[in-house]
């Protein structure tokens, strides 16, 4: 179990290996307090959808789940993208609307990024990667957790580093985007060197 | 504005993938050979020429307030389609391009287009818009998967084009180009590059650093 939670946030780091959710880590990166307050929102959704969505392909979708009814031959995994999604709206609301409820004060703190998560890839990638992998319940629940740490742990180092870039007298063209690309570039470089960590 | 406009000008002037920052996740992901490049671009496009035409349809009959659910649904159900259609009839690449298929529908540049210009123009223009913009996501990713394919294993299509030394030539192959890091350092020179040649591309930064006295 370790190994697993070690290897999605290290080695198999959905930001820098994998690049999902690039364009929001590329857009909210450029002050360290935003990339935490968006690192643990994504931790939240992504450790709450990815068992959730995995109960619901394993009971709803996959092919023979209908079967107690009598429809064995049934096989719904095609919707799997559209129920997927809608989970994630859902939850990213009622997330919402619970903090709001319970911690206004970290619900004002997030501010606009919990309504961004829902079109965040990574929240996707990381229950399609579930199914595609075939994780049991557990395991998907360690999985989510690990894979939303390794997210934030990439936006939070890479925010620190653009706040120190502003000092660096770059050619005018690197400044901004280019300069952010490459910097993600060495930093993936560097998370590959996790390859192998754990027991 | 003329209607071809709106196709020519997200090629290079509003480029998604180097200016407006939209579908960046899957531009580095399958680039890694120009076959699966290929299939990801013509995927995109027909998903967002297809969704911007439904969309920009039923433009006035959708509330504000879920308008953002709506549109992914129909996003959804063309990625559905397209995704489909690949595991049908070319189930290889579909392996190869793993998840990725699917996460078009969270691709930013669909929702974006859909968000930014279908939501408010009649069909025509935003069927063109979204050509437009898929064939300047694809024209970034065929350079792309060009240079990291040629590079990264000496062919193109898989088929070889320089003979690599474990075959007997003399070219060999660079490990790096296949791996995560190189297609940041593409993308990111190939932003140089661009904003070199159209300096109004460069974005204004937020604060300046105030410049000592006689320096530049």
């Amino acid at each position: 179990m370790t190994d697993l939670f070690l290897s999605a946030v290290f080695e198999e780091n959905l930001a820098l290996t994998f690049f999902l959710g690039v364009c929001t880590y590329l857009a909210v990166s450029k002050r360290v307090e935003t990339a935490i307050g968006l690192g643990i929102a994504v931790i939240a959704v992504q450790t709450i959808t990815v068992p959730v969505n995995n109960l619901i392909f394993n009971s709803l979708l996959v092919e023979g789940a209908w079967a107690w009814i009598g429809l064995p031959e049934v096989d719904l995994t095609y919707l799997k993208l559209v129920s997927f999604i809608g989970v994630i709206a859902a939850m990213v609301q009622i997330l919402e609307l619970t903090l709001d409820r319970f911690a206004p004060a970290l619900h004002r703190a997030l501010g606009i990024f919990l309504p961004l998560i829902t079109v965040n890839c990574a929240i996707l990638g990381g229950s399609l990667f579930m199914v595609e992998r075939q994780y049991d319940f557990t395991e998907a629940v360690i999985y989510g957790f690990g894979s939303g740490v390794g997210w934030a742990l990439a936006i939070i180092a890479f925010a620190a580093i653009r706040e120190r870039l502003r000092y660096s007298d770059m050619p005018r063209g690197v400044q901004g985007l280019a300069s952010a690309f490459i910097v993600t570039g060495l930093m993936s470089l560097g998370f590959s060197a996790f390859a192998g960590v754990g027991p | 504005m003329s209607l071809t406009h709106h196709v020519t000008a997200p090629l290079i002037d509003k480029n998604p993938v180097t200016l407006q920052i939209l579908g960046i996740c899957s531009a580095l992901a399958v680039t890694t050979s120009l076959s699966t490049a290929l299939t990801m671009s013509i995927a995109l496009t027909a998903v967002l020429v297809a969704s911007a035409a439904v969309i920009s349809l039923i433009r006035h009959h959708i509330p504000n307030s879920i308008r953002l659910i709506v549109q992914i649904t129909i996003i959804a159900s063309m990625v559905i389609v397209v995704d489909e259609l690949l595991r049908a009839f070319a189930f290889g690449i579909s392996q190869r391009l793993s998840i990725f298929v699917g996460l078009i529908v969270t691709n930013c540049l669909v929702l974006g287009r859909a968000e930014a210009f279908a939501m408010r123009n009649p069909v025509l223009p935003s069927a063109l818009d979204g050509l437009g913009n898929g064939l300047g996501y694809s024209l970034i990713l065929m350079i792309v998967g060009t240079i990291r394919e040629f590079f990264g294993a000496g062919t193109l299509f898989g088929h070889a084009v320089v003979t690599t030394v474990a075959d007997g030539g003399w070219f060999q192959p660079l490990g790096l180009m296949q791996l995560a890091p190189s297609a940041f350092f593409i993308i990111g020179l190939l932003v140089w590059a661009i904003r070199s040649a159209r300096p109004e591309q460069i974005e204004v930064s937020e604060y300046k650093l105030q410049q000592r006295e006689g320096h530049r």
